[in-house]
């Protein structure tokens, strides 16, 4: 097969553009009743998408320095200023564009199902093809401008899709939530990458790259713009303190939780991250903020889980918990490269290997989660695990994926994240001072994330049906399916599950013999051997077996609580009250926005101030101009009186004027 | 010779000759619609296939057919065959003489491709009265009292504006004893343009008559009476080539003739004009009720706009000259505006045809009754205001930057205030589309040719956002073609 030409790279990113005009201009408005229409035009386009990826992949494999050279296309040319569109495809771009598309294909599959009968069933594919086409866009863009502009794009996508439901006042308040929450981050970014600009100028990745590498940029310049950058990254990302807009978002449709915020769009941070990481490279400084808001975040999202009592809500601290792993890998791995004192470029980006490949793992076993915790509750139309159990004997298929993923998460040998998680484990281990507590954060976060996965297992899947939403008396997140009753889900929904199920159990297999490291530039090559080697190999540290053995002893802690019922859950809430009440209030973290943050300071201090410049200032300022313009208008509106010898006048009188003045002034 | 490089003018002057002919027997006017939109694409065709060859001079250098040359006869062609694809919807009113419309468009844009091409003091004046002519006949064409009075109107100022015109190019003459561009060049006395009082009155009074074909403030009074009485794909016309026309003349002759010492007196001459015209344009456009009258207004100002690109035509002494930034602006800001203006006035054509009136409160509530045409519309409307993404905002940028490179400041901080100005009432239009009540729920049909053209233009407006880089390299070889001898 001959390598990718540049146009069908390009097209990846085009069809699902094409799929959501062509909803939104065509489908919608002339042939809204055949809304199926939609489905398969996305899922047509999305799985040639993925075709495509897939010839990307195999040709950048090909490529001796794994990146096939695109030469940007001169967009516009303004002064000294020139504007490229360029796509830039390494090792990383290709695994992303596989993960997005797969993930999407997926999820589209699946929602021909989740979706069925929904009002707004175009709707939701013109917004979902934009959004896979943005998330596409943004993980090829060749220069910084792209980058945020598709950035934003998947940005306003999430608003659009948590808020699908704008009805309901709680979707649409976790939508706008979303929203602004993200724009705090966004303005760091922007601020970084335009910082970055002036200070460098130029915009292109590949050019910063090689500048950064080579010490032509200046270390405090570096520090500024990383820390810029990675204000994005947590933004997008939900990493502490701006984690609080996703456990909201799952107001959306389940499987929008599914592709955006576990599988796609909340790794943009990450990917954002290991895109610019020879900028942080060049930094310690930032690299430090990124492995401790990464490990603390890891903890801290961790520990609301265990007590969350909504299944997606759990599903979502997960995510954010292993988004901070993410960022910890990031960070460690740069830490360490600093410190051998020899980052090349090639080394860096060997380094972003270990926090991508969680995010390659993590994206299939969480959309797995996430379509599976979408299936329960299309039977029992509710999200509270308190109202569920025992469907264990009605969901099989669903049991059955729900449960490897779990485990999977869990890190348990040997199943994908746990081949992730050992790496990043490593990395954090092998910091130097007092940085290795970062390790310990990472480990009790691990046997925190094994404990309330199984927690979730246990309560869903076993013990007696406890009535699903028919017990709350109202159908808390259900959309509309009155009546319920156990059942399996349909074909359509269980089959992108199972070929996730897949993914989940095997996908870690790929870096066994450290391919995955190699292909973004590693040299490492360690037999298949090593599959059971990891337990005892020396450069190991016996990671791998601490980490399972912690994970273990959770799983056991959760069977022994949730399961066998040997320790009671009342009273081990009743002796943790204070870290129970934590945790459930959320560390008081909305209250602490909204109520002092957002009240006090904003609404009661700077937002009166700025109301009063508004209204004296500005509104006079403006009003003063538009009633002058307009009163102006009226006057010399006057003039044109329709009467030709007045025009002719104005027009002699006009040369003598302008002649009047040229030798009045000189 | 190179009778060859006349070919285009050739085909069209001899296609209306044909048409008027033809009218008498053949009963079914669609065909001659067609072959002067085929006589038209013909042109396209052959100018652009003599794009860049060497040698472009014909008649011992009296016409040019240089990449200028070029560049606006394919724009006043592409014009001409979208006002004519969008005939057929308005072709009510004008029945009876449709073989008389069609070959008096052929003609405008003979005469027009002729001032594009002329380096000649007379041939100019020949060519734009040919020009001129076709369109007084155009304007007066629907024959009802306002039509008519429009006519005339345009008739008589344009007469008078042709009588400044020959005067100027009297004086000029009589200074300088040549008609030739590159001759007047040569014999221009040395010298700030007021240390001469009779050149002084030449090239202000040439530009007193070119400023009317480009309704620049203040030869402007006729646009809004002769905008509101033509027919509405007259006027969409008027407001596209016959601008184009003028600003291609103004260029050739001032960047060609008058190139020397005087030229940064009269660029700061324009620079003046045009901020007066844009702020005289937006400002009065806003209390416009008839939208006719208020696109007349926002022609004004748009001229203001692109006489950005005239002002910023001055020598800049420096390493990296960007000399020819402003009439490579000019140029591609032209382009940007025809499709603009034009898809803005073919969905006008189309929703007015259905509402019979051109009065703005009845737009109300069109994005229900025809949301594609509402569209296309609000796109156009967006490029006029110069908001991404459109090709209005690019062409602005790059007019902008020029200004900037010229140490016209002020000018853009004029010309940014007037987009904001300019604003309030295209996005009224805009405002008053969609969220309006609709007065009934019926659909605006439109004929195919129609959706077409208007396909045509919106594709146009957002193709050279995203990939202007075509047009502005064709922008860059023309304005270097024409500005390129005097400014290296």
């Amino acid at each position: 097969m001959a390598e990718i030409p540049e146009y069908a790279v390009w097209l990846i990113f085009l069809l699902p553009v094409f799929s959501f005009a062509f909803i939104s201009f065509v489908i919608r408005p002339f042939f809204n009743k055949k809304a199926e229409l939609a489905g398969y035009l996305t899922i047509a386009c999305i799985a040639t998408s993925l075709l495509f990826a897939l010839w990307t992949l195999y040709s950048v494999l090909q490529t001796h320095e794994h990146q096939l050279d695109f030469h940007a296309h001169e967009w516009l040319v303004v002064g000294s200023h020139q504007i490229s569109l360029g796509i830039m495809v390494d090792s990383l771009t290709a695994i992303m564009l596989l993960v997005v598309s797969f993930c999407s294909l997926m999820i589209q599959i699946y929602s021909q199902g989740y979706m069925h009968g929904d009002p707004g069933y175009c709707r939701y594919y013109a917004a979902m093809s934009l959004f896979t086409a943005s998330m596409l866009g943004l993980v090829m863009a060749g220069n910084l401008i792209q980058l945020y502009v598709f950035w934003e794009l998947v940005g306003l996508c999430s608003y659009l899709l948590i808020g699908f439901w704008f009805h309901r006042p709680s979707a649409a308040a976790a939508a706008k939530k979303a929203f602004l929450v993200t724009r705090l981050g966004d303005f760091g970014l922007l601020a970084g990458l335009l910082y970055l600009y002036f200070k460098t100028g130029t915009v292109d990745i590949g050019e910063l790259h090689t500048m950064a590498i080579a010490g032509g940029i200046a270390a405090s310049t570096l520090t500024l713009a990383a820390i810029g950058i990675f204000a994005g990254a947590v933004g997008k990302s939900a990493q502490f303190p701006l984690h609080v807009w996703l456990p909201d978002a799952m107001e959306g449709p389940t499987p929008v939780s599914a592709l955006i915020h576990s599988s796609t769009m909340v790794t943009a941070g990450v990917f954002l991250v290991a895109r610019t990481f020879p900028i942080f490279v060049g930094s310690e400084t930032a690299l430090t903020v990124v492995a401790c808001i990464g490990g603390f975040t890891a903890i801290f999202a961790a520990s609301m889980a265990l007590v969350a009592t909504d299944i997606k809500r759990v599903l979502a601290y997960c995510t954010v918990s292993q988004l901070g792993y993410m960022m910890l890998g990031l960070g460690a791995a740069g830490l360490v490269l600093a410190e051998e004192g020899h980052a090349t470029l090639e080394l860096a980006k060997v380094a972003t290997a270990v926090g991508i490949f969680h995010l390659f793992t993590h994206a299939f076993s969480k959309a797995l989660l996430f379509l599976g915790s979408g299936s329960v509750n299309h039977a029992t139309g509710t999200f509270d695990m308190r109202l569920m159990g025992g469907l264990r004997k009605h969901m099989p298929w669903t049991y059955l994926t729900f449960l490897v993923g779990s485990i999977c998460i869990a890190g348990v040998w040997p199943l994908a994240c746990f081949w992730s998680k050992d790496e990043i484990l490593v990395k954090a281990f092998e910091l130097s001072d007092a940085r290795v507590i970062l390790f310990y954060l990472g480990l009790i976060t691990a046997f925190m994330t094994a404990f309330y996965m199984f927690r979730a297992v246990f309560m869903t899947f076993h013990g007696e049906y406890r009535g699903g939403a028919s017990a709350a008396g109202h159908g808390h997140g259900s959309h509309g399916h009155g009546d319920v009753h156990l059942h399996e889900s349909p074909p359509v929904m269980i089959a992108p599950m199972l070929l996730l199920f897949c993914l989940a159990i095997g996908a870690g297999l790929v870096n066994v013999t450290g391919w995955f490291d190699r292909f973004f530039g590693g040299h490492h090559v360690v037999g298949w051997d090593h599959l059971v080697r990891i337990f005892t190999a020396s450069e190991n540290n016996n990671v791998a077996l601490i980490s399972s053995i912690v994970a273990l002893a959770a799983i056991g802690l959760a069977y022994a609580i949730y399961k066998a019922k040997r320790i009671s859950a009342e009273s081990m809430g009743r002796t943790f009250r204070p870290l129970y009440t934590v945790f459930y209030r959320k560390y008081w973290m909305d209250e602490l926005y909204e109520r002092i943050f957002v009240v006090r300071v904003l609404l009661n201090g700077l937002f009166r101030v700025f109301q009063a410049f508004d209204t004296y200032i500005v509104d006079g300022l403006v009003n003063g101009v538009a009633g002058g313009t307009v009163m102006a208008g009226r006057l010399i509106r006057n003039a044109e009186t329709g009467r030709l010898q007045t025009y002719a006048l104005v027009m002699f009188a006009g040369i003598l004027i302008i002649i009047g003045l040229v030798y009045w002034l000189t | 010779m190179n009778y060859h490089l006349l070919i285009p003018e050739m085909c069209l002057a001899g296609t209306a000759i044909a048409v008027i002919l033809l009218d008498l027997v053949i009963a079914r006017k669609g065909i001659l619609q067609m072959a002067s939109i085929a006589a038209l694409i013909a042109a396209i065709v052959v100018s652009a296939a003599l794009w860049g060859k060497a040698d472009p001079d014909i008649f011992n250098g009296l016409l040019r057919a240089d990449q200028f040359a070029i560049f606006f006869k394919v724009l006043f062609s592409g014009a001409a065959i979208l006002v004519l694809l969008t005939t057929k919807d308005y072709v009510s009113k004008i029945a009876r003489f449709q073989g008389e419309y069609y070959a008096l468009i052929l003609l405008s844009v003979v005469g027009m491709m002729l001032m594009a091409a002329s380096r000649d003091l007379i041939t100019i004046y020949v060519s734009l009265e040919l020009t001129s002519i076709s369109l007084y006949a155009l304007v007066g064409f629907l024959k009802d009292p306002k039509s008519s009075e429009a006519g005339l109107k345009y008739l008589l100022l344009g007469a008078v504006a042709s009588a400044i015109l020959l005067y100027g190019m009297a004086l000029i003459f009589g200074i300088t004893g040549e008609t030739r561009l590159a001759e007047i060049a040569a014999a221009v006395p040395a010298g700030r343009i007021w240390d001469n009082p009779l050149l002084l009155l030449g090239v202000m009074f040439m530009i007193g008559g070119f400023g009317f074909k480009i309704a620049t403030v203040p030869f402007q009074m006729w646009v809004p009476d002769v905008y509101e009485g033509a027919p509405t794909t007259v006027t969409a016309y008027l407001s596209v080539a016959s601008k184009a026309a003028g600003f291609a003349v103004i260029l050739r002759v001032f960047l060609e003739a008058f190139g020397g010492d005087i030229l940064p007196d009269w660029a700061m001459i324009f620079a003046v004009l045009g901020a007066i015209s844009m702020t005289v344009g937006n400002v009065i456009a806003i209390s416009q009720t008839n939208v006719k009258r208020m696109l007349g207004y926002s022609s004004i100002a748009q001229a203001g706009y692109l006489m950005v690109g005239l002002a910023a035509a001055t020598r800049v002494d420096g390493a990296n000259d960007p000399v020819l930034f402003g009439p490579t602006g000019l140029v591609f800001f032209l382009g940007c505006y025809a499709l603009a203006n034009l898809g803005a006035f073919i969905a006008i054509i189309a929703i007015t045809n259905k509402t019979k009136s051109d009065a703005i409160d009845d737009f109300a509530g069109m994005g229900s009754r025809a949301p594609v045409i509402s569209l296309a519309l609000t796109l156009c409307l967006i490029s006029l205001t110069g908001v991404p993404p459109t090709a209005g905002f690019l062409a602005k940028l790059y007019l902008f930057n020029a200004a900037v490179h010229h140490d016209l400041v002020w000018m853009v901080i004029v010309g940014v205030i007037n987009s904001a100005i300019s604003a309030y009432y295209y996005l009224r239009v805009v405002k008053m589309t969609w969220f309006g009540t609709p007065a009934s729920a019926e659909g605006v049909p439109s004929s195919l040719a129609l959706r077409l053209a208007l396909a045509v233009a919106c594709a146009g407006v957002l193709a050279l956002f995203f990939y202007p880089s075509p047009l502005l390299d064709v922008a860059r070889d023309a304005a270097q073609s024409v500005a390129g001898a005097v400014l290296p």
